[in-house]
């Protein structure tokens, strides 16, 4: 159950490392905003703090698990999903948040995110796409629409990037949700309804990242991002995914498009183990 | 069956499978691993018993995630393992380097076939060896070791839970194809719960806790996921608090002390064997499979009345320096036969110095050296 909060009250300084501030992110980034997210969607979904382990990987976004104040872990580049597939498995009691970049999930990490997606592993799988790769100074990645300019495609972008609701639907994720960083009250309750749900949960954020792709690609400023979300963005909940891909200067659908129960990882492990000792029949 | 779930008494099983029931005695609860010639049995053994002892195997999509998932699941308290040959080690180097920079017990097996690339997938090599001790980036130490049957695969796995628990570092078994396909009688003792070594945990309390102030050995207690220390860990460069830092200095805190706390406990890790050392003047060095051949040139190098030896490494890393740098002065030669063109004749040339010659017998994979080749090269070197 996903509780109403009394914003008048509730702080998030209680989630932080303040020894840590301030941030290393850039004015009118997309990352900060959803973080607060996460940890109001915390608050509201009832779980035990101490039994969160967030997992973050390279760039940008793999910073936010430095400055959550919970069992955090900042690992390699793409490896945030198999590390944190290793401490669900091992203690099934802890709540699993994968909170990172679209480079390190949808690149690198591209294999992990499809397969942890396949194996319905219990684990909430945060991306924030900001089409770029921001840590490194704006390159190209994998899902820069085609045709943006960043610095390593100044002609355009010549390659189509990944439609990563459909991806994910595809590889058999039971919640798939996107929003943008407008959508905040939507992807508050996006995040503690999926940290809840049994299974894997991907919800990708359309984020600003004024400096470079924002500069780029005619938004330099965040808020001419967030103008840009506000008039593009059409809600669509229960959409099939292949239709939600994006375009440069294109609409933006957002909502929670997948949202079905089917048997976890867990559950079929724990099946495993009584067959192995002869409680069951194979 | 104990009652801790590990197999006792006495059995014909393979290098591989012994290797298993080892990280099982031990307490090896989780295993994260990808298919491969000639380490697969490993897998395949741990995917039957892993699930009756209410421990989790899992097959990962690829070793990059194998090594990711083992570190992850011995932070969430598990003793976990993975296993691989040449082309899965090279990818497990990348979370090696986490692994070591996290400072998280864990064991890596390494089943060495013929290389380079793919190799020789199922005939014996030993080309790893240097790729053990520098195959991820940057400067620490590992600690690995090399078993020459299935009974010391058996018991070095023991040992490297053990030594890995109680460091903080992963530790590698750098066996190969032909102790691991090999069957012979495997003594599996009951190992009592109190001789095995768990990680020191933290007694402060949250508030108080950093996660790598070390104590006196220089490792430092280890919290888990999950039981309210809110703790924060790295890659990147980072303090005693865990918090990353771009420094120089703290680089310099860390690496020295990564490096350290291995170096300053050497006398507790170095293991080795040998063989009619007392009065050798030709001491053949070797490690895993090879040492056994050697064994068996020593002995008809006896025969012939050369006064030779051998010196059987088990610990690889960190080398055993002190051992090399005292026969040194006793032999006149050291023989190093090994499954590659020359990686341990480097660091045993290193540390006898310009006291003993030192002559390497290499042999390229695909087959094991015959004991004439070895016993040739003794002959030559104590004419």
């Amino acid at each position: 159950m996903i509780k109403e909060m009394n914003t008048e009250i509730f702080s998030i300084e209680k989630y932080l490392r303040q020894d840590r501030l301030p941030h290393i992110w850039c004015p009118g980034c997309g990352i900060g905003p959803t973080a607060n997210c996460f940890l109001r969607a915390i608050e509201r979904s009832n779980i035990d703090p101490d039994r969160i382990a967030l997992v973050s990987g390279i760039g940008c976004t793999g910073r936010v698990a430095g400055y959550i104040k919970l069992d955090s872990f900042h690992t390699t580049h793409g490896r945030a999903i198999p590390f944190a597939t290793g401490l669900k498995l091992a203690n099934e009691e802890l709540n699993v948040v994968v909170f990172s970049g679209d480079g390190d999930l949808a690149a690198i990490g591209g294999n992990h995110l499809i397969h942890a997606a396949r194996r319905n592993i219990d684990m909430t799988v945060i991306c924030v796409n900001n089409f770029i790769y921001g840590m490194t100074g704006g390159q190209a990645g994998p899902t820069t629409p085609f045709e943006a300019r960043t610095t390593t495609s100044r002609y355009g972008c010549f390659e189509d990037p990944f439609n990563l609701p459909y991806l994910l639907s595809a590889s058999g994720s039971p919640y798939v949700a996107r929003w943008t960083t407008i959508h905040l009250r939507q992807l508050e309750k996006t995040i503690a309804e999926a940290m809840i749900k049994p299974g894997f949960s991907f919800i990708e954020v359309i984020s600003p990242c004024p400096p470079i792709f924002g500069r780029m690609n005619k938004q330099p400023q965040g808020l001419d991002s967030m103008h840009y979300y506000q008039e593009k963005s059409v809600i669509r909940n229960g959409e099939d995914p292949k239709e939600v891909g994006m375009e440069l200067g294109g609409p933006i659908i957002v909502g929670k498009f997948v949202d079905k129960e089917c048997p976890t990882l867990q559950d079929h492990l724990l099946q495993v183990c009584d067959r192995a000792k002869g409680k069951s029949k194979t | 069956m104990a009652e801790n779930q590990a197999l006792v008494g006495e059995y014909f099983v393979s290098g591989d499978v012994a290797c298993a029931e080892g990280a099982i005695s031990a307490g090896c609860r989780f295993f994260a691993g990808y298919p491969i010639t000639p380490a697969t049995e490993i897998a395949e053994r741990m995917s039957i018993r892993l699930p009756q002892i209410d421990g989790v195997y899992i097959q990962m999509e690829d070793e990059l995630a194998s090594m990711a998932a083992v570190l992850g699941a011995s932070w969430a308290g598990k003793k976990s393992m993975t296993a691989t040959s040449g082309p899965g080690f090279s990818l497990m180097m990348e979370n090696l380097g986490l692994g070591i920079m996290l400072e998280t017990p864990c064991v890596l097996v390494n089943i060495q076939r013929g290389d380079p690339s793919t190799g020789l997938p199922t005939m014996v090599g030993q080309g790893g060896m240097m790729q053990a001790r520098w195959g991820s980036h940057g400067s620490y130490e590992i600690i690995a070791m090399s078993p020459s049957s299935p009974q010391e695969i058996f018991d070095l796995t023991i040992v490297a839970f053990n030594l890995s628990e109680k460091y903080r570092v992963p530790v590698i078994i750098m066996s190969d194809e032909a102790v691991g396909h090999m069957s012979e009688k495997v003594v599996m003792p009951y190992v009592a719960p109190e001789s095995l070594i768990t990680r020191q945990r933290p007694v402060v309390s949250p508030e108080e806790y950093r996660p790598y102030q070390p104590e006196a050995n220089l490792v430092s207690p280890m919290a888990l996921a999950g039981e309210g220390y809110r703790f924060h860990v790295t890659g990147l460069t980072h303090d005693e608090r865990g918090y990353p830092v771009m420094d120089a200095e703290v680089q310099d805190r860390l690496v020295r002390r990564l490096v350290d706390k291995i170096r300053v406990n050497i006398n507790d890790i170095i293991r080795y064997k040998e063989v009619e050392i007392d009065n050798a003047d030709i001491i053949v060095c070797a490690y895993g499979i090879t040492a056994r051949i050697a064994q068996m040139a020593v002995k008809m190098a006896r025969e012939e009345g050369i006064r030779a030896g051998l010196l059987q490494l088990i610990t690889i890393w960190p080398f055993n320096e002190e051992r090399i740098r005292k026969l040194s002065s006793q032999a006149r030669a050291f023989i190093v036969p090994e499954i590659n063109y020359g990686q341990i004749v480097l660091e045993v040339e290193r540390c006898a110095g310009d006291r003993a010659r030192t002559v390497l017998v290499p042999h390229m994979g695909g087959s094991v050296h015959s004991p004439q080749t070895i016993l040739e090269a003794i002959r030559e070197a104590s004419r």
